[in-house]
This record gives C-alpha cells, structure tokens and sequence, in this order.
C-alpha cells in the first residue's frame, strides 16, 4: 500500500485529480453522446440552416452574375455606366431563357415594390442585346425605372453573399438608398408589434397558468396517494386529445351560438350573445387549457419533496398560516415556478394554431407569421429572420432564467 | 407509581381522558391521563406504533383529540392553533429550512413574532454561541453535518423561550457517540434554562439516563409513568419489566397471598415466594419477575431459609468486562440470565449443577404474559 502510494507522489495531486475526473466526464459523455447525435441532426443542424437562411442572400448573384460583377465598382451615386446597362440587359436575357428570372425578380421585389414588374417586362420586351454604347437607352426606354438610381442600389444591396435585409425587417428596419438603416416604411412595420403581442400574450397564459396552476399542485402533492392519482388523471387528460380537437372544442363552446352564450342567454343573463371568441379572451382561454400541465407538472414535483414537516416546523415556531407559506413553503417552490414558467412561456410565444383558429386578426402570433412565410409565400429569408429574433429573445429569456435559478441555488438539505 | 395522577399547581400541561383514533376503527391512544410538571424532563417512551408522536402531535396543535382534552395551565387548548401554543419543537429529521441559513433559521421564531432587528441578532448570536455554532452562521442547512444540524434545530426551538419544548426522536438519526454527546448537551440545557421537556425515544438508554420521568407507553396505553430508578426496580407491569432493562420471567399459579406477598407454584415444578404487585388472587396466573443483577448462583445449599432457591444447570459463562453473564437452564426458564459482578464466578464451569437464589423482595408478581 505504501509503495503504490509512493509511485505516483511525483506526479501532483492536483493532476492526479484531474486525471481520474476526465475518465468520470468520459463515461457521462459515452452516456449522452446517442442524445447528443441526435439533437445535432434534428436540432442544431436545422437551427444553424435557419440561421444561415435569415443571412443568405443568394438569388441575385447568382442570378444576375454580370450585373453584380459591374456594380461591384459603383459608388451608388447617380447613375451607374454604361458598362453596367450592358450586363444587365445580358443577365436578363440569359435568366430570361433560363427561366431563372423571376427568382431574382422576386428578391428584388421585397425591396421596391413593383420590381417584379420592371424585370419580368424588361426581360419580355428585350428581344435582343442591345448594340454596344445603347444599352442605357434601350432600358430606360423600355422601363423608365432603370433611370431611377434606386432600382440599382437595390440590385446593389442584393448582391450578397449575406444580407442584414431580412433580419432588419423582422424588427421593422431596413436601408435606405444610401444603405443607412432607418425605420421600414409604415406599412411594411408590422412585425414588431406581433413580437410585443406575441410576448404579451406570452405573459398572459403564463401569468395565469400559474395562478391556476399553483393550488392544483399544491393539491396534488398533498393529498393522499389514491386521490392525488385521480386528480392526477384529470390534469394529464388535454394530453389524451389532440390538439386541434382541444381547440376546436373551444370553438363549440365559446362561439356565439355555443354552450356558454345558449346558457347564459335562457338563463336570462344576457341578450346578446358575449364575444368569447376570435378576439383576445378566447386566444387566453384556449391557450391557458392546453398548456395548464405543462405548469402543474414540474411545480408538483417540486412540491412532491417539500416535506410538511417544514410548515408544521414553521407553525410550532410561531408562524401563523400566512407567514409560515410566504416565509418557508413559498421560496423551497422557486425552482419549480421557475421551470414551469419558463416551461410554458416559451410554448406560448410559439404556438399559431390555437391563435389561428380561436383568435381574431389581431391576435395571430409571430409564429403565424413565420408559418405564413414558409408556406404561403415561400419566403425562407423572412422566416428564418423572425424565427432567429425569436430564439434570440427566448435564449436571453432563458438566460436570465438560469441566472436567477443558481442564485437561488441551495445545496439541498436533508428532505424528510 | 408515583404521583402522575397528583394535581400540583406546578402542572404545565395536563391530558385528561384524551383518546385518538386516525381511522375511525381503532384506538392509537386509548385514554391518556397525563401531567407534565413545569421543569421536568419528561420522556415517552415505547415500542413503535405505541402512539408517542401521535401524542406529541397532540399537544403540538397538528393532530386534533378524538375525545378529552388537554390543558396548558388551566386553558383547554382544543381551538388554540398550533403557532399560538408557544411550544418548541426539535422534530425527528431537523426540519431546518433548506432555503434559510442557519443564523435565519434561528433567527426565524423570533422575527415572526415581531421582536426587533437589533435584538434578534443579539439573541441569535446567543444562542449560537450556546451549541458552539457562531462560526457557521451563514451556512445552509445542506452545508452541515447531522450533529451540528440538530444542534440548530435545538437552538431554533429554544431561542424563542417557549414554555414548553417537544422532542420527537431527536437523535434518531445521529450515530452512537454523537448521540451520547447529544444527550449530555440536551440535559445541559434543559438544567441551565430551566425547560420543560417532553421527549420521546425508544431507546430505553436515552430514556434513563436523561429523565425526569417516564412514560411508558403500549399500544396506545402509559403502562407505567415514574422515575428512572423507581421503573427499573419497580415495574407494576410485565411489559414494563421486560421493556427496560434485562428481565428474567417465570411463570407460575398464585397459591396464596398473605400481607403483600404471594407464593406461587412455578408451572415446572417447586414454589417461590414473591412480592405481589399485579396480580389477582389465589388461584390466578402469574409471571414472576426477576432482575438478573438481583440474583445469585450458589453451588451448595448455604441453608438460609428467606431466600427463594431453584436448581439449575449452567449452560454459559459470557465475559464482559466490567461483568460476566451466566446463562442457566431452569426447569422454569431455559434460558435464566444471571449478572455476576465481575471477578465472582471463580470455580463455575459450564455444565455444573447449582442453584439461583434470590430474595422474595426482588421477584416480583405481575400479569401473567
Ligand atoms: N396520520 C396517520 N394516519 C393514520 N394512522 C396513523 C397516522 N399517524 C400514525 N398513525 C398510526 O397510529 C399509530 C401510532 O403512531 P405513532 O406515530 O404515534 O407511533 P409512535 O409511538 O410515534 O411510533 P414510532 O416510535 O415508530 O415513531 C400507528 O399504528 C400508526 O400506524
Ligand atoms: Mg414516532
């Protein structure tokens, strides 16, 4: 014993420590790493290509090779040469016979509204390259846009490899002319708006699952076995349905016609039928039902290891009822308020069918936009933009979560 | 059997007639009569399951008398919650708020009862000092051992004054030498402040070395409440008697009782004279109850003719140390256990034949078990 504790004295206890550690950390990371693989092809691969999308700005470069090559020298003001003109009228017939033009048609658009119909009519009355020295004429005299610098700083701005394009409009900004940033034109910022909305009704189903959440919890973990799993049946039942069939029921329930409006009409409560749905109340209602587990459940495990010991504890000590919850059983349920709202926050800001189907034109969410993006206008730039502000606001959130979380960290305490 | 039953105007708490069931079907307290003297040490003591805590709780405002009632002073405390009673309690795992360090675990009785800033640090930092723990203030609760945990549970108890202090297996945790050292400390409290203590443990070591009185409860019953002393040398009961301390039982039929003292035919044969102390008259079941320290071994007949004197066979000599124990088979008893004070069983060897002898005072006639 002694000579195996003499053979390894010249190497410092501090190493040795080290070393026996990082064999631990291997074989916690041997644990995970099936997990770790996974997430990377179906969470960090798809983040990092969303990502990327938000920035990539790929269809007029490589629509458009000559134009870009011949701006590349412009200094944006006035008019560039006539160098320029002649590349553009070729990338337009070579896109044209390609097919490709409408892609950077499209792009363009996003910038000047009505671009798509400069270039596309451009591209059908150009019926041929223009003889050298005339091709600024010859465009201007079929679109009297390209006389306008604007349609070339656009062409300019769009020339990629990476824009700031779409993740300055997901928060209303973008360039002006002169490639400062400004405020977006009026009717184009609408998306920091939906963002506060989004947040607010965030806010809301969160404030209000906890509010309701909090005593079923509480019950649940404190009643006898038998009929804290009958209970607990009834809090996990939303999850047996689907989705859409929970929000449809609502639907059924809230609209004017429905079960809450027919009862309190015969029973003589109101005239008119109450607005309970497709405004804000039904988005909270809907919303509020189908993520109330999702707060119940962590807060129940963590008051599941409060022992009542402690507010018998604190009773006998001289806390009156009040005092004693405030004081002692409160705090020990941080963690889990923390985790469930934090839980149901960040499901909130991304749900869009309840708010699609219970909520008015007002109430639709961020993520109806970015759905509308993808789907509708195949707009990947914008999505992946609103979706990249999106995870940046939940990460700061969650961070400042984490903060508050070790803060408060204890290193336990015995339990009983 | 002293005065339990004596109404003293030095009465803390009193229990009259007080019964509790959880379930509706059965008793876990039968009927509990019970007086705690202000400045006593009081234990209860018991099997598990013999309702201990369930009387703690009681008295504690957390379990509610199915029937009776229980007074501190000359108040019925029936509808007093349990955070106006004032009583201290150390519970069996501590209970010290995880959240809280140790100096606002302390500090907490006092700051709900309004006491202002300055003085409630002072007297924190006092009772600190007093379990040797002022330099672990600002520690959690997860952050110490168990012996210095219950040490702050006590002083949390206790900082507040209260007029009475409840333990419920205080120590039940805590291995043997710091419980030892836990006992010690516990009595040392309880005589520099002058508490009144109600303590419950089955340990029957803790309960005599550290009582006043005790309780000794079964099956929802106090079988016996007295001093240490008086319990160990004289228990009205089997139960009792087997429950504290080493006791050897012989089982017989009373043949008759004359001023106090009975003779009783043994079921394996021979008669022996005892104290009657629970039994019915002639003719009834008894078991004798026989002290192994009270007894000796004799090899010869030594002729004294007070003595009540068995044959028997020695069967084991157990080395001690500070005693030996002989083990005897008796007609009566195979397995008779004898304390020779160490040095005097020069020239036993297992497998002689001798008798036990013991003086009728020390046997003592209870219930048949
Ligand atoms: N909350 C309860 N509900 C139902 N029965 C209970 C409850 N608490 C205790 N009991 C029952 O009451 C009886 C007495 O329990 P109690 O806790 O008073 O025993 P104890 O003497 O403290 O035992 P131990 O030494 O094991 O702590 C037991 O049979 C127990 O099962
Ligand atoms: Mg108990």
């Amino acid at each position: 014993m002694t000579a195996a504790f003499v053979a390894g004295a010249d190497v410092p206890l501090k190493r040795r420590l080290k070393r026996a550690e990082r064999a631990r950390q291997f074989r916690a990371l041997g644990l995970v790493l099936p997990l770790l693989a996974f997430l990377l092809f179906t969470f960090v691969v798809p983040l990092a290509g969303m990502i990327w999308k938000s920035a990539d700005d790929w269809e007029v470069p490589q629509v458009m090779p000559q134009t870009v090559a011949a701006l590349k020298q412009w200094n944006g003001q006035g008019l560039p040469d006539e160098a320029a003109f002649a590349a553009l009228a070729a990338d337009i017939r070579t896109a044209r016979e390609a097919g490709t033009l409408a892609v950077a048609a499209k792009r363009l658009n996003y910038i000047i509204n009505g671009y798509r119909t400069t270039l596309l009519s451009t591209g059908r009355k150009l019926k041929e390259q223009p003889a050298p020295g005339t091709a600024k004429d010859t465009l201007i005299g079929i679109a009297p846009a390209w006389g306008e610098r604007e349609s070339w700083t656009a062409i300019k701005s769009a020339s990629g490899p990476v824009t700031s394009y779409y993740l300055l409009a997901a928060v209303d900004l973008t360039r002006n002319a002169d490639g400062a940033i400004v405020a977006a034109p009026p009717d184009q910022a609408i998306y920091r708006d939906v963002f506060i909305r989004t947040f607010t009704i965030g806010f809301g189903v969160t404030a209000l699952c906890l509010i309701l959440g909090f005593p079923v919890a509480y019950l649940l973990a404190n009643l006898p076995t038998g009929r804290s799993n009958l209970l607990m049946i009834f809090v996990l039942l939303p999850f047996w349905t689907s989705l859409l069939v929970r929000t449809c029921a609502w639907i059924v329930i809230l609209q004017s016609e429905g079960i809450v409006n027919g009862s309190l009409q015969w029973l003589g409560v109101i005239d008119e039928p109450l607005r309970l749905i497709y405004n804000r109340f039904g988005v909270y209602m809907a919303m509020t039902h189908v993520l109330l587990p999702f707060m119940i459940l962590p807060l129940y495990s963590v008051m599941r290891g409060i022992s009542p010991a402690y507010m018998r504890a604190a009773a006998s000590l001289g806390a009156p009822p009040t005092t004693a919850f405030l004081r002692i059983y409160l705090p020990q349920t941080i963690p889990g308020i923390g985790a469930g709202c934090l839980l149901v926050f960040i499901l909130a800001i991304g749900y869009y069918i309840t708010p699609a189907l219970v909520g008015g034109a007002a109430d639709q969410m961020i993520s109806s936009f970015i759905a509308f993006y993808t789907t509708e206008t195949v707009n990947w730039g914008l999505a992946s933009a609103l979706g990249a502000v999106l995870l940046l606001s939940t990460l700061v959130l969650a961070l400042v979560y984490g903060k508050l979380a070790l803060g408060r960290q204890t290193t336990g305490g015995l339990k009983n | 059997m002293d005065g339990g039953m004596i109404a003293t105007t030095d009465t803390l708490v009193r229990f009259t007639g007080v019964q509790k069931t959880y379930d509706g079907e059965h008793l876990v307290v039968k009927s509990l009569d019970l007086d705690i003297r202000k400045g006593e040490f009081l234990t209860l003591l018991g099997p598990s399951g013999s309702g201990k805590t369930t009387t703690l709780m009681m008295l504690a405002g957390f379990e509610v008398p199915t029937h009776g009632e229980i007074f501190i002073g000359d108040r019925p405390i029936k509808n007093m919650p349990p955070h106006k009673r004032d009583i201290g309690m150390v519970f069996q795992n501590y209970a010290l708020f995880p959240h809280l360090t140790i100096e606002e675990n302390v500090a907490f009785p006092l700051s709900v009862r309004g006491v202002p800033k300055a003085e409630v640090k002072e007297r924190v930092k006092a009772a600190l000092d007093m379990i040797k723990l002022g330099n672990l203030a600002n520690r959690r609760p997860g952050q110490l051992s168990g012996g210095q945990q219950q040490r702050v549970a006590l002083a949390r108890a206790l900082v507040f004054n209260p007029a009475l202090v409840l333990m419920d297996e205080p120590l039940g945790a805590l291995d043997k030498r710091l419980r030892e050292h836990m006992q010690l400390e516990i009595k040392r409290l309880h005589e520099t402040m002058g508490l009144t203590v109600v303590y419950v443990t089955h340990d029957q070591g803790e309960a005599l070395t550290m009582s006043d009185r005790i309780a000794v409860f079964n099956d929802g019953i106090v079988q016996q409440i007295d001093r240490p002393d008086a319990l160990y040398e004289r228990p009205v009961n089997s139960f009792v008697a087997n429950f504290i301390g080493e006791n050897n039982v012989l089982s017989g039929v009373v043949e008759n009782i004359e001023q106090g003292w009975a003779r009783v035919a043994l079921d394996a044969g021979g008669s022996v004279v005892a104290q009657a102390v629970n039994i019915g008259g002639a003719g009834n079941r008894t078991s004798l109850s026989l002290r192994p320290e009270r007894v000796a071994i004799e090899t010869g007949d030594s002729g004294d003719s007070s003595m009540n004197r068995l044959p028997a066979t020695l069967t084991d000599l157990i080395y001690l140390g500070d005693h030996t124990l002989a083990v005897l088979n008796t007609p009566a008893n195979p397995e008779f256990m004898v304390k020779l004070p160490a040095g005097s069983y020069a020239g036993l060897v297992p497998g002689q034949d001798v008798y036990i002898a013991f003086r009728p005072e020390d046997c003592r006639a209870l219930d048949p078990v």
